[in-house]
């Protein structure tokens, strides 16, 4: 055997043994306790415990979200705020025309995605539907500033709230959808959900730390674009990365989807804003 | 004036004489480097943040000269020694000739 070719097969073992699970950090926001590791939920078969997307992440992005100063999706909440009080459409109304305090939200993002009048809905939909139907106004694009802004600020209201989404009755065939997507390989890698933040969490994938994908810090602030990320926003990345054909944001594939991933992060604190690298 | 600039600050609202404190500063502000291309291919002008400054009681206590380098929303953590209550002044100055300014007291026991 060649010399080179054998340094470089054990170089690859030696990284391979060298991944690292997930650490043993506790996060606290603010002063806040977070839950950022519990038992799984009774109906995921091949995990035992969960794990916030937090707990991968090198100690500096860590730092990042344990104060709102320096938590740079702040900027974008604080933008979320005067969003909130503009008004805007045909109607003249701003969100606080008719919701007068943005706290009351306290507690809708652990329940999101959910199923109203039969039909499966995110915050986005809910924030257009109110634009369009009571303000008369143009609805914002899914993963847009605007979207992204309001998004952050309603779900900072649930932040250290436990995911509480429902998954029985008429959310049922929706969960069931977006668990086949789940575990559905596509793409030119032939690659599923579960390949990766299943099977192989806690390993490296080329440079970065594989997490379990969950969705409980959504909308995340990411520090290689600068900006916050929608969750369908990173299911793209993600299909982009196994060189799939992406399905469009908001369509119900990732409505789906993104009720299942809430439901494999039963227990964990919402942690929105969070930040991640 | 440039959009969606908004400048942020976090100053202790007290502290004991003698004491070194810790201040946190951050302007939102695209920072636009002047060497990007539009999807037209034409030059996307600078605009930056080019200096930052921090005055307590009206002495300086930071100047710094900023680079079109320096990424969007500027961040700037530093420590003081504050002798006395009084008032911080911080003070950014963009390309465009907008000033940002923003006042923070304290009170020193």
């Amino acid at each position: 055997m060649n010399l080179k070719k054998w340094v470089a097969i054990t170089g690859m073992a030696g990284l391979a043994g060298a991944a690292v699970a997930q650490d043993s950090n506790t996060l606290s926001v603010e002063g806040e306790e977070m839950v950022t590791e519990t038992a799984a939920p009774a109906h995921m078969e091949n995990v035992d415990t969960i794990y916030s997307g937090w707990r991968f992440r090198s100690a500096e992005t860590q730092a990042l979200q344990t104060d709102d100063f320096d938590n740079p999706a702040f900027i974008f909440v604080e933008k979320g705020e005067d969003l909130w009080n503009m008004a805007d459409g045909s109607e003249g109304k701003s969100c606080a025309s008719c919701h007068e305090n943005v706290e009351d939200f306290a507690g809708l993002r652990t329940q999101l995605p959910r199923v109203d009048d039969g039909e499966l809905v995110s915050m986005e939909n809910l924030v257009n539907e109110c634009r369009v139907d009571r303000m008369g106004a143009e609805p914002w694009k899914w993963s847009g500033v605007e979207m992204t802004s309001m998004t952050a600020l309603i779900g900072l209201q649930s932040r250290g709230m436990p995911m509480d989404v429902a998954v029985d009755g008429d959310a049922a065939p929706f969960w069931e959808r977006g668990k086949e997507l789940y575990y559905t390989r596509v793409g030119q890698l032939d690659m599923a959900c579960s390949n990766c933040h299943e099977g192989n969490y806690g390993e490296m994938i080329r440079a970065d730390h594989l997490s379990q994908g969950q969705s409980n810090g959504f909308p995340t602030y990411r520090l290689k674009n600068a900006k916050l990320n929608s969750i369908h926003g990173r299911f793209k990345g993600c299909m982009r990365n196994i060189r799939a054909t992406p399905y469009a944001e908001g369509s119900i594939e990732f409505r789906a989807l993104e009720l299942y991933l809430a439901s494999r992060g039963q227990g964990l604190s919402v942690e929105t804003p969070s930040v991640r690298n | 004036m440039a959009s969606d600039v908004k400048p942020r600050v976090k100053v202790p609202k007290t502290a004991s004489a003698g004491d070194t404190i810790t201040i946190k500063t951050l302007i939102s502000h695209k920072m636009e480097s002047g060497q990007r291309k539009d999807s037209d291919g034409n030059p996307i002008p600078r605009s930056i943040i080019n200096r930052f400054t921090a005055d307590f009681n009206g002495q300086n206590v930071i100047d710094v000269k900023l680079e079109p380098a320096i990424s969007t929303n500027p961040y700037f953590q530093f420590e003081a020694i504050v002798p006395e209550s009084g008032e911080f002044t911080f003070t950014w100055y963009d390309d465009d000739g907008s000033v940002y300014d923003m006042k923070k007291k304290i009170e020193v026991s």
